[in-house]
């Protein structure tokens, strides 16, 4: 009798892998579906690089040899993988604390890393699809050529680019407001990307504002995502241990806060 | 039996090292429970000390104004929250251990879900938790919302999400669910629903615990009460036992006596003018009664009644309020 009630219990409580799994699959499902429905918050995010790449480095750069329109692929790609991780992240996880959702998931018995895993998964999508347009864009409008293993070597940047920037964003998530949270991303986005030399060039700044750009995340993406468009940077494992570094530490600051107050 | 530490101070320190033997199924252990549970937010002390235990096959009401922390129980009960002192319990482990959690439903008062998301959507997510949820049909089905599968959770009015709501707190079948507030913005025919759908949860031997504003909530449905104020358990016991400890009655009639006088009587406590009644508050009905048709002869439309849990709750919360210990206790 009490070894039957023991059994029962441990299966209601035991989740074999498979079932676990599947909560992690359902997380990302409903997050990419969500986000499908909501074109109002993705398109923005994917069609603003894509606009802004399209006016600044093809139709205004009037190199003939597509050098500026190659240059500015890899920065508007830096660009424009930087926001599905801040907003994606930042907006949605303040309006989502906000709103109680945090909470009651904390209540369920839903592994907290599904919820992460789902949304990092759609910033990834989102960032891969941002990279593959402006890829579009430069070969097919902007004339430029580029290799299978250079449009390789920028989607993959792309795509995980996108991390440090969502665990950046999921730190924005946990100390702002939801109704704050689209102006304080802002707040950080642009300055960010303007003063890592994503929209003008380092070299025409002030050697001081030259001098800071290594403190900025983009600044490292940036030049791996230059070196994958033919732009050689030298020695990338500095660049790639910064965004590690940066992508472990926000992340572990939001995780700590989410866990104290959701 | 087995309890687990917890101290808030130190979270590194979590029982995870020490955890007594998990799943333990006793007949008589609690499914949960608070032991001499202490929280404070910065000076307000949230909850001093209470002790709480839940069985199973049992409603169990969490009555008290707001602040007296109900919703800081519920929250240490599923893990949201550490308490500062004091144990805390839930299957016979760390609510914060998600194997804990896999036997609870839960409903808060306010969660805004994905608004784009279907309800079918909604509540398989949900049910993707749990080891052996209900199929997406039963689920529907007891909490109401098969028609509304197809429909997005934004697009339903406000009852229609609190039922989605409860169709996700038993989704995972779970042997204990917490329900906070969960009738607010209801209208009747759906309130009546969920009240059986509650009492069908009961029946399945899972137990429920209710927070509520609505005392006739309590009264249709718990099997024990506990009422809370100021962080303390005041009152615990049956609906009956809870409206026995207030043994005033009352009694309304038509009369040319006036509140004052009446008021003068020994064994009334108070009296007032109801509309065109005299209203009275006594704990001798009948003695008042006597003297009220000696003195007034042409007396009319008398009425007797037992205080409803309402005024139980009413008089025991401000109890709670005037008594000097808590002075005390919020000093110290």
């Amino acid at each position: 009798m009490n070894t039957m009630s023991n059994a029962m219990t441990a299966s209601l409580v035991d989740m074999p892998l498979s079932r676990q799994f599947g909560a992690y699959l359902a997380e990302t499902r409903c997050e990419i579906r969500r986000y499908l429905r909501m074109p109002s918050f993705l398109l923005p995010v994917l069609l603003f690089p894509a606009v802004f790449y399209l006016m600044f480095g093809v139709l205004m750069s009037s190199s003939s040899d597509g050098g500026v329109a190659r240059y500015l692929l890899g920065s508007y790609t830096t660009f424009g993988v930087m926001s599905p991780g801040l907003f994606g992240f930042g907006m949605s996880l303040a309006l989502e604390r906000d709103g109680g959702l945090i909470t009651l998931k904390r209540a369920l018995p839903m592994p907290p890393s599904a919820y992460l895993l789902g949304k990092l998964v759609m910033a990834m999508l989102a960032a891969a699809t941002v990279s593959v347009l402006l890829m579009a864009l430069a070969i097919g409008v902007g004339g430029v050529e580029l290799s299978a293993w250079q449009c390789l070597r920028l989607l993959v940047t792309g795509i995980l680019g996108v991390v440090p920037f969502c665990a950046m964003g999921m730190l924005i998530g946990t100390l702002v407001k939801g109704q704050a949270a689209p102006g304080v991303v802002n707040l950080i986005y642009l300055p960010m990307a303007f003063l890592s030399g994503l929209w003008i060039p380092l070299s025409m700044f002030p050697s001081f504002l030259q001098k800071a750009a290594p403190i900025w995340p983009s600044y490292h993406l940036n030049r791996i995502a230059l070196d994958s468009v033919g732009f050689e940077q030298g020695a990338l494992w500095p660049a790639l241990l910064v965004l590690v570094g940066i992508s472990v530490a926000m992340l572990g600051l939001a995780v700590r806060r989410l866990r104290r107050s959701g | 039996m087995d309890t687990v530490p917890v101290s808030a101070s130190s979270p590194s320190a979590s029982p995870h090292s020490a955890r007594p033997r998990s799943g333990r199924s006793d007949a008589d252990a609690p499914l949960a429970r608070l032991h001499n549970a202490y929280k404070r937010y910065g000076k307000v002390i949230a909850l001093d000390g209470i002790d709480l235990e839940l069985r199973a096959g049992e409603l169990l009401a969490l009555l008290g104004p707001n602040g007296a922390g109900k919703s800081t129980a519920i929250g240490l009960l599923l893990g949201l929250i550490r308490a500062d002192q004091g144990r805390v319990e839930l299957f016979g482990r760390d609510p914060q251990q998600l194997a804990a959690r896999r036997q609870v439903g839960v409903m808060l008062q306010n969660a805004e879900l994905p608004p784009t998301l279907r309800v079918g959507e909604l509540i398989r997510l949900t049910s993707s938790y749990y080891p052996a949820p209900r199929e997406l049909a039963e689920s529907a089905e007891l909490a109401g919302v098969s028609e509304l599968l197809q429909r997005p959770y934004e697009k339903l009015s406000g009852g229609q999400q609190r039922r989605v709501q409860f169709a996700l707190a038993i989704c995972g079948r779970p042997r204990l669910l917490f329900l906070d507030e969960p009738t607010v913005g209801m209208d009747i025919d759906s309130r009546r629903r969920l009240w059986a759908a509650m009492r069908q949860q009961i029946a399945e031997g899972n137990s429920v615990v209710l927070t509520t504003h609505y005392l006739e909530e309590a009264e249709a449905l718990a099997d024990r009460v506990c009422v809370m104020a100021q962080g303390r358990m005041i009152s615990e016991g049956s609906v009956d036992a809870l409206r026995d400890r207030v043994r005033l009655k009352r009694v309304r009639c038509i009369s040319r006596l006036t509140p004052e006088h009446v008021a003068s009587w020994p064994q009334v406590s108070q009296a007032r003018m109801d509309g065109d009644r005299l209203w009275i508050s006594t704990d001798a009905a009948e003695a008042t009664v006597r003297r009220l048709l000696d003195a007034d002869a042409t007396l009319s439309a008398l009425e007797v009644q037992q205080a409803g849990l309402a005024d139980a709750f009413t008089e025991l919360t401000a109890a709670a309020d005037a008594s000097p210990a808590n002075e005390q206790k919020e000093a110290a």
